[in-house]
């Protein structure tokens, strides 16, 4: 393999973002001069299919067919949402990406705006990146001055321009529909068997795309899909991937690399190991919604199908470590804790089926379990897959991995009439 | 009655878009900055002035994290309660078991969700920030602090107390 050049961070600084002229010194907008001059909307659209993109932000739909699910005749006006709401925890990769490069992903969503011709795109923003929010608003300011953005973009006659909208900070608003529903200014409770490319925003074609995903459409265009497709380290991959990790490492951040980099490279070489007297237990691969993957797969490939051919799935690409010294109980009631929280409460199986869960954890971290309870997880877990949205199928990921790979450890909270682990307490790490 | 200016501010806030409903947060935020915290009389102006219902906009308001439907301390002190910062809080050597938002309570003298007498800080659990590269972590009026250990609260703390401080978001 030729040596990697980094695609989504060649601009990374370590102290601020980079500005227009730095995007364009490295083939910056490119690509928009070329789709808008060069090619027709089907075409761009025809070359994100070939690239073999698929989602970043953890449902790994593939990006050219979710546009191409806009058909010709659509109604318009219609809408791009790049999603930053961005807060499965453990993911931090969007924030990076964005204060590192904010006109990459501006380029990216005036391209896919171009591909299913839309309008307008909102950029959804969480609170607590208020600081993204106002980069965002002043670069996308100087696109427009540059002619990249509004009106008559680059003479071709596409007219295209976007906004920032500032969430108020709930977990379900990154869920697609949800997320469309709180831009309206609606309850974000997200919508059931309504398909976002046929009755969106305000009822019209929307595409919602993670901004990872959107960050590597200019590159697609302007170096043409075979390229993009061969930046992966694996057969089945395409381009690269924001590995973001954290917990037990010596380095924790966000590192781009070939997608398919397998997670004893990720964690080892670029996130400088565990710290030491730490051991590797497991890591949730990417974000809470997904489950954890023990010491025997270190050597995977981290990818979508990889990690599918070992019943895993990749998530957000955000790995967060353990160690031998964490309860699993623990962290699992944490991340439940969460889930139930979090959960905005529509239908059933999640209102009532997640505070079930956490109960059931919180007596068995306490000291408290039975012997029942463990069928009594799995029997609720089986249960989330019945609710709306992927919220509850994703909450009960981690305990269903618990039950999996570490239903000794359990045990031994039931045996041993409580935590195990010396340090541990209800609520805390190691 | 909103004062003047404000609803100036708002309206000129709701002309520029096609859809008022659009800006309900912001409004919601532009109106929960100037009274502190989105009072039941802000939330029916501001109702009126984006063509909702109370109940309509009470919907949102109630769903929302850093929207403040009951007076908060002048910091509102976000407490990241995700895996990572539950798992990284080493430095605690005092005492291994307590939490960041256990030692802020404690220092505090307050529940979770309650506000210091003094009316300065309020703490409130928020689920995971997006920082674990800077865990543990927590969110104060907007501005991210982390990684954090029991001294650095205490400076925290201080210089919240002693120094003016600005305003990132919301409030």
């Amino acid at each position: 393999m030729a040596a990697f050049e980094p695609v989504l961070l060649k601009n990374l600084q370590p102290d601020r973002p980079a500005t227009l002229e730095e995007y364009r010194a490295g083939g910056g907008y490119e690509g928009l001069a070329a789709a808008v001059t060069k090619y027709t909307p089907q075409q761009v659209t025809e070359m994100v299919k070939a690239s073999g993109l698929r989602g970043r932000g953890g449902a790994a739909f593939p990006t050219g067919l979710k546009w191409a699910g806009i058909p010709d005749n659509a109604p318009h006006p219609r809408y791009v949402v790049p999603n930053t709401d961005e807060m499965e925890p453990g993911t931090f990769k969007d924030r990076v990406l964005v204060n590192a490069d904010p006109h990459l992903v501006i380029e990216g969503t005036i391209l896919a705006g171009y591909a299913v011709s839309a309008a307008r795109g909102i950029i959804f923003v969480r609170p607590s990146y208020e600081m993204m929010a106002q980069v965002l608003e002043r670069e996308l300011d100087t696109a427009r001055q540059a002619g990249f953005l509004g009106p008559n973009i680059l003479g071709s006659g596409f007219s295209f321009d976007i906004t920032v909208h500032r969430s108020a900070g709930r977990y379900i608003c990154g869920e697609g529909t949800a997320q469309v529903n709180a831009i309206m200014g609606l309850r974000p409770h997200p919508m059931k068997g309504v398909r976002m490319t046929d009755r969106g925003l305000w009822g019209q074609p929307t595409v919602v795309n993670n901004v990872e995903t959107l960050a590597c459409v200019p590159h697609i265009v302007r170096m043409g899909p075979q390229c993009f497709r061969d930046l992966a380290a694996c057969e089945t991959g395409a381009g690269t991937k924001l590995y973001c990790v954290s917990g037990k490492v010596n380095r924790p951040g966000v590192y781009e690399l070939p997608s398919g980099t397998r997670l004893r490279e990720i964690i080892e070489v670029h996130a400088g190991g565990l710290p030491s007297g730490s051991e590797f237990k497991a890591c949730l691969p990417g974000g809470a919604s997904t489950k954890y993957l023990p010491k025997q797969f270190y050597d995977v490939e981290m990818d979508f199908e990889p990690l599918k051919a070992v019943g895993h799935r990749l998530g957000t690409g955000c790995i967060v470590v353990y160690d031998q010294n964490t309860c699993f109980v623990g962290a699992t009631l944490n991340i439940i804790e969460f889930f139930a929280r979090e959960s905005c409460g529509f239908c059933t199986p999640c209102r009532e089926g997640l505070p079930y869960i956490r109960d059931l954890l919180w007596r068995l971290e306490r000291g408290e379990g039975r012997e029942e309870f463990i069928p009594l997880l799995r029997q609720m877990a089986g249960h989330m897959p019945k609710s709306y949205c992927a919220f509850a199928p994703g909450a009960a990921e981690p305990v269903l991995g618990l039950l999996q790979y570490f239903e000794d450890e359990v045990r031994e909270h039931i045996s041993q009439k409580g935590c195990p682990f010396k340090s541990s307490k209800f609520k805390i790490g190691p | 009655m909103l004062p003047p200016e404000l609803q100036e501010k708002v309206e000129a806030m709701l002309a520029g878009v096609d859809q008022r409903r659009e800006l309900a947060v912001d409004v919601m935020y532009t109106l929960q900055k100037h009274y502190g915290y989105l009072s039941d009389e802000a939330l029916e102006e501001g109702a009126r002035l984006l063509g909702l219902t109370p109940l309509e906009l009470e919907e949102i308001a109630t769903f929302y994290d850093f929207i403040y439907r009951e007076p908060v301390g002048r910091f509102v002190i976000h407490v990241c309660d995700g895996v990572v910062c539950w798992m990284c809080h080493a430095g605690w050597e005092a005492c291994p078991t307590e939490s960041i938002m256990d030692y802020l309570c404690r220092k505090l003298e307050v529940q979770v969700g309650e506000t210091t007498a003094d009316g300065l800080f309020t703490v409130l659990p928020v689920c995971c920030l997006g920082y674990c590269d800077h865990a543990p972590a927590m969110l104060v009026n907007g501005v991210l602090y982390g990684p954090l250990t029991p001294e650095q609260i205490d400076e925290i703390l201080h210089q919240l107390r002693t120094e003016s401080c600005e305003v990132v978001i919301c409030r």
